[in-house]
């Protein structure tokens, strides 16, 4: 007789596990040849170092995994070069239809992907099943389309390295290849050496698709490939989703380059609750939010933010579905927690969570325990937690949420914004002039209202501040993987030395302008400034690191009060209009600053005229999207300003360059500070009345005078500025600006192009400026009543 | 916390202070079926639990003395012997949670029925509930005397939708007094109410005035229970549970036709609710076909196989 039949009217659930017969059997086959797939084929690596892979849920071996080496990486770089050209040059239909294919075996195989994913990382089926492996499919569907119809002026890359992170392995491989080959790139991507299955496998797929020799090259490794990957010259762009540690690291290593980057990196993302709230979703909000996928993931709500009002209630709330959750073998259908990645891993969020509750923190977990065997960790909430607490401030990277309270809307969005990071955010209010008021002023790159970890192709995903740049999926990701290219002007302009210069009556004091007051320099030291005659024109003011401080105070403050669109248009017409006026004036001093010919001196003035009315039209014009991913609701994209953005100007085509960066800063909504070429500087200092005369208030445009990269250090490191432009032409300056951009992760943007041509009135010259300017927002907001 | 009390002071605060998000129900419900799944054994107990929550229905403007014979002896022998017997489980253990019928069928049912199951009659003009205020009341009390052991009231939905809660409430509580200790289950009518956050409100008042149940719909609107729907009264119940003491039970009804998705239906109280609440005293699903499908499924769990429609008995 069976018991549980028998004992119906007590009803419970049972094991219901997965088979995983076939997919046991495969690892079984690859385990006695460990390869690397490169150019199309198996490649046996030269390595001989091995680690070992574990199922995470039993904490018992898989299979050795190889650790490729140097030989193993050019190989596959190498494949991946020489497969580029013709990848690129083949029809946008032919790449396509390669796209279609993986996407098509992709959901051949579905179930056999989700089991192998769930084995090899300890995540539920539930979720590689529903989530992942759909997700992976779309991610092909996606960009099989984008292959299609990619505009034809938009050029590949390169060869991409790509190196992923082992809490999503399957679906950030898509998130890296498809984009990348769409768009005409080759690829050597790097699993995570904890979680490198589901590549090898899709390796299999490539070769039943097709795909031509050294589009896609996957080599297996740790940190010590992913380093043979980052530093090889033949790479022309790094795409990496990890840790914002190892992100800062990559940046500095490359910083001596002109490799380009995508760095999808760590949070600590805020999940706000306000009391008018459906408390109940809200709750199941914060389950998806933390304990989906053990909470390993990098966009996590790990804060959780209740407004005070409703605390208590929602806390008890919260506890009560904890004790819901169920814990246990990955592999059964009815498994919302699985098991936690690596040992190494557990001991972390382990020692992370002793140090909380050293802290002061109060821990509560459900009363039901642990399976003994596997890494797990249950599900975990801090209590008694405030912004000054170590717990509230560090990415855990586990199942561990740690909840405070705000009072009020603005609180909300203090407590919100004070972290390092800005990766996502959720937040939860029926009242739809509350959270759309909160969504543009959380600084995240992803905001989801009344919902939280929405993913879609069509929708970019990437942070703000200490959680990368650059954006994967949508339209915006594709930008990620095409060259944006300035034009270059064939010859240099020759100097005119001959030039005649009359110095006025009265001696000028240049000083500097900061706030929208003319400052003498802290240091009380000047430099003088020649014609290119050689004669003497005046001194400059010398900035030094107090005029920096005070000038980027200013600057982050004025960047609060926001000006909107209309206003900024009209304020940089106003400026053509009054720089018009004193033509003589500038045509004067570009002649004699830059030994430009009279007649070169007034194209550029003109030019200069005609560039702020570009970018005064620009201000209300360079808009958003509106994504559509298949829910109902929609995405926002919204384009929104860095925040201080610093440059270091040349002395090329002064005006012109000058003009050009600014207008395109304070189109979109920056505000500015310029540190002029130093041999030109009296231009951008003779521009401190136009820009009192067109009434730009104070703080949106500031001038700091320098020597030339006398600033770079001071500027590059300031961890209050969020982005620096460097148009200079020395590839030290470059590697200082890129190297300490790290100490915030601010966006710097340092061309390759030595000789610009300013002149270019080309579209995608000009709007690339405002691109720099500005980071993608995605603003998700399902809707139904 | 228990409570014995029957009726609440009507809380216009709380009622106005509700909040649902639909498609944050939606993800919840469409997740959750896809967070549990019961298999083998454990899915033939199951599915032998769920008929025991059946309330087994007939509610047609063609019914009559024959058809509820029939509807009756289905209920107390609701599985063939043969999978019973192959399942080990004895005969009289397994039986629907009550039939449902109109008021004039009350009686033939209690003859076929003997007392070995109650008598659900729908009731106070049923299904719109439009009927004079007076008729209605009277309905309870006769259904009462005519042998119903328990009362499925439908709720004026106009109330509702004007939001006048008092006269909502009202009318509820009056058909309880009538009702006196009889359980009364409130049909809300969801399709009606069309959106989640009526259904919700509601919920609350049906519960506040005296209501024993909360059941979804009559199974004559277009849009009958869901696990939207379901969700959200449940929650409304969990939350009322909380506040009172009280355990108000739940019944979904119309369109729930399979064996599968009855277990959604389970699973879905399991998680939102608990196990307490998984017993016909607080969970009966309103069915007519439902019952077969189950049927079969037990069949395939006894023999094996599929067992062509034309073995099982139909109601």
């Amino acid at each position: 007789m069976n018991k549980i039949i028998k004992n119906f009217k007590n009803i419970k659930y049972g094991p219901a596990p997965e088979d995983d017969t076939e997919v046991i059997n495969w690892i079984k086959k690859i385990s006695s040849s460990n390869k690397n797939y490169i150019n199309g084929k198996w490649n046996t690596s030269k390595g001989s170092k091995k680690i070992k892979v574990i199922n995470p849920s039993t904490n018992k071996k898989l299979f050795d995994l190889t650790i490729s080496t140097k030989k193993d990486v050019d190989l596959a770089v190498n494949s991946a070069r020489k497969a580029q050209k013709k990848w690129s040059s083949i029809s946008s239909f032919q790449r396509s239809k390669y796209l279609y294919a993986i996407a098509r075996l992709i959901q051949k195989h579905s179930r056999f992907l989700a089991v192998l994913e769930s084995i090899d990382n300890g995540k539920p089926i539930r979720e590689t099943r529903d989530i992942d492996i759909p997700l992976v499919a779309r991610h092909f569907y996606y960009h099989a389309g984008w292959a299609e119809k990619l505009d034809k002026n938009l050029k590949p890359i390169g060869v991409v390295g790509q190196i992923i992170p082992w809490n999503f392995p399957l679906l950030m491989l898509a998130w890296k290849i498809a984009p990348a080959i769409a768009c005409g790139n080759t690829v050597v991507l790097k699993p995570a050496e904890y979680t490198s299955l589901t590549a090898l496998y899709f390796a299999e797929l490539c070769i039943k698709a097709n795909i031509p020799n050294g589009v896609i090259n996957i080599i297996t490794g740790d940190g010590s490939t992913g380093e043979l990957i980052t530093s090889h010259p033949e790479i022309q762009k790094i795409a990496f989703t990890g840790s914002t540690e190892i992100g800062k690291k990559i940046v500095q290593s490359t910083s001596t380059t002109n490799k380009k980057l995508t760095m999808e990196l760590g949070g600590k993302s805020p999940f706000i609750v306000f009391e008018d709230a459906d408390l109940d979703s809200a709750v199941e909000g914060v389950v998806d939010a933390i304990w989906f996928n053990q909470g390993q993931v990098c966009c996590a709500g790990s804060r959780l933010l209740i407004q005070e009002s409703i605390e208590k209630k929602f806390i008890k709330k919260l506890k009560q579905r904890m004790e819901k959750l169920r814990i246990g073998n990955p592999l059964d259908k009815s498994i919302d927690i699985g098991a936690i990645v690596a040992p190494v891993q557990l001991q972390k969020i382990n020692s992370l969570v002793k140090k909380g509750i050293k802290d002061g923190a109060k821990l509560w977990q459900p009363s039901w325990s642990c399976p003994t065997e596997g890494l797990f960790y249950p599900p975990s909430l801090f209590t008694n937690v405030t912004p000054a607490s170590f717990i509230a401030q560090v990415e855990i990277f586990g199942p561990v949420l740690t909840s405070l309270t705000f009072r009020k809307p603005s609180e909300a969005v203090a407590i919100a914004n004070n972290t390092p990071y800005g990766l996502a955010a959720s937040i939860w209010s029926e009242n739809i002039n509350l959270a759309l008021d909160i969504a543009p002023k959380i600084k995240a790159g992803v905001i989801w209202i009344n919902s939280t970890n929405l993913f879609d192709a069509s929708c970019g995903f990437g942070g703000f501040k200490e959680s990368g740049f650059g954006r994967e999926g949508g339209s915006e990701g594709i930008r990620a993987y095409t060259k944006n290219k300035l034009p270059e002007k064939k010859i240099n302009n020759k100097v005119n030395k001959k030039t005649k210069y009359n110095l006025p009556i009265i001696d000028r004091t240049p000083k500097l302008y900061i706030g929208g007051k003319q400052k003498r320099p802290d240091g009380g030291y000047s430099f003088g400034l020649n014609s290119t005659n050689g004669t003497f024109i005046c001194d400059i003011a010398q900035s030094n690191r107090k005029d920096v401080r005070d000038c980027v105070e200013i600057a982050a403050k004025t960047f609060l009060k926001q000006l909107n669109n209309f206003n900024r248009s009209q304020l940089l017409f106003y400026l053509a209009e009054n720089l018009q006026i004193r033509k003589n004036t500038f045509i004067e001093l570009i002649v004699a600053l830059s030994g430009s010919t009279l007649s070169n001196a007034n194209k550029e003035f003109d030019a200069s005229c005609e560039r702020l009315f570009y970018y005064a039209s620009m201000a209300d014009k360079f808009e958003g999207n509106i994504h559509n991913p298949p829910m109902r609701g929609l995405t926002l994209a919204v384009k929104e300003p860095l925040g201080v953005i610093t440059s270091l100007l040349n002395d090329d085509l002064p005006l012109l360059n000058l003009i050009t960066v600014l207008g395109s800063i304070f189109s979109t909504g920056n505000t500015n500070i310029i540190v002029p070429g130093e041999k030109t500087s009296l231009i951008a200092t003779e521009l401190y009345q136009v820009l009192d005369t067109s009434d730009i208030p104070g703080g949106y445009i500031n001038i700091l005078t320098a020597k030339q990269n006398d600033l770079t250090a001071t500027l590059s490191l300031h961890e209050n500025i969020d982005g620096i432009w460097y148009f200079g032409h020395e590839q030290s300056q470059k590697s200082i600006v890129k190297k300490n951009s790290i100490s915030n992760l601010k966006r710097f943007w340092c061309p390759d192009e030595k000789n610009i041509d300013w002149f270019s009135n080309n579209d995608q010259f000009l709007n690339e400026f405002l691109y720099q300017s500005t980071q993608i927002k995605n603003i998700w907001i399902p809707y139904g009543e | 916390m228990k409570s014995n009390r029957i009726f609440f002071d009507l809380d216009l605060n709380w009622i106005n202070n509700i909040n649902v998000n639909l498609s944050a129900v939606e993800r919840r419900t469409s997740t959750l079926v896809k967070r549990r799944s019961v298999k083998k054994e454990y899915q033939a107990s199951w599915l032998l639990k769920a008929i025991t929550l059946i309330d087994l229905t007939t509610l047609s403007g063609d019914d009559t003395f024959g058809k509820v014979d029939r509807l009756c002896k289905k209920a107390l022998s609701p599985i063939a012997n043969n999978i019973l017997s192959k399942l080990e489980i004895n005969e009289d253990e397994v039986r629907v949670g009550a039939v449902c019928v109109y008021h004039h069928l009350v009686c033939q049912a209690k003859n076929q029925l003997n007392g070995q199951l109650p008598i659900a009659a729908v009731s106070t003009g049923f299904p719109a509930g439009l009927s004079s205020f007076s008729t209605r009341k009277k309905e309870v009390v006769d259904s009462i005397k005519s042998g119903a052991n328990e009362i499925d009231i439908v709720i004026n939905r106009g109330f509702v939708i004007q939001n006048n809660w008092k006269k909502l409430y009202e009318e509820v509580k009056s058909f309880k007094l009538a009702a006196n200790k009889t359980k009364i289950k409130a049909i809300l009518g969801v399709g009606d109410l069309e959106t989640m956050r009526n259904v919700a409100k509601a919920s609350l008042v049906c519960m506040m005035a005296g209501a024993d149940f909360i059941k979804t719909s009559t199974g004559k609107e277009s849009i009958n229970a869901n696990l939207n729907n379901s969700l959200v009264m449940l929650r409304m119940i969990r939350e009322f549970h909380e506040f009172s003491g009280k355990k108000i039970g739940f019944k979904p009804a119309g369109g729930i036709s399979t064996a599968k998705s009855v277990l959604e239906f389970l699973i879905l109280v399991m998680e939102e609710l608990g196990e307490d609440w998984l017993n016909p005293n607080l969970l009966r699903i309103g069915a007519s076909s439902l019952l077969i499908d189950i049927e079969r499924q037990l069949y395939h769990h006894a023999f094996g196989r599929y067992a062509t429609h034309d073995k099982l008995a139909i109601a």
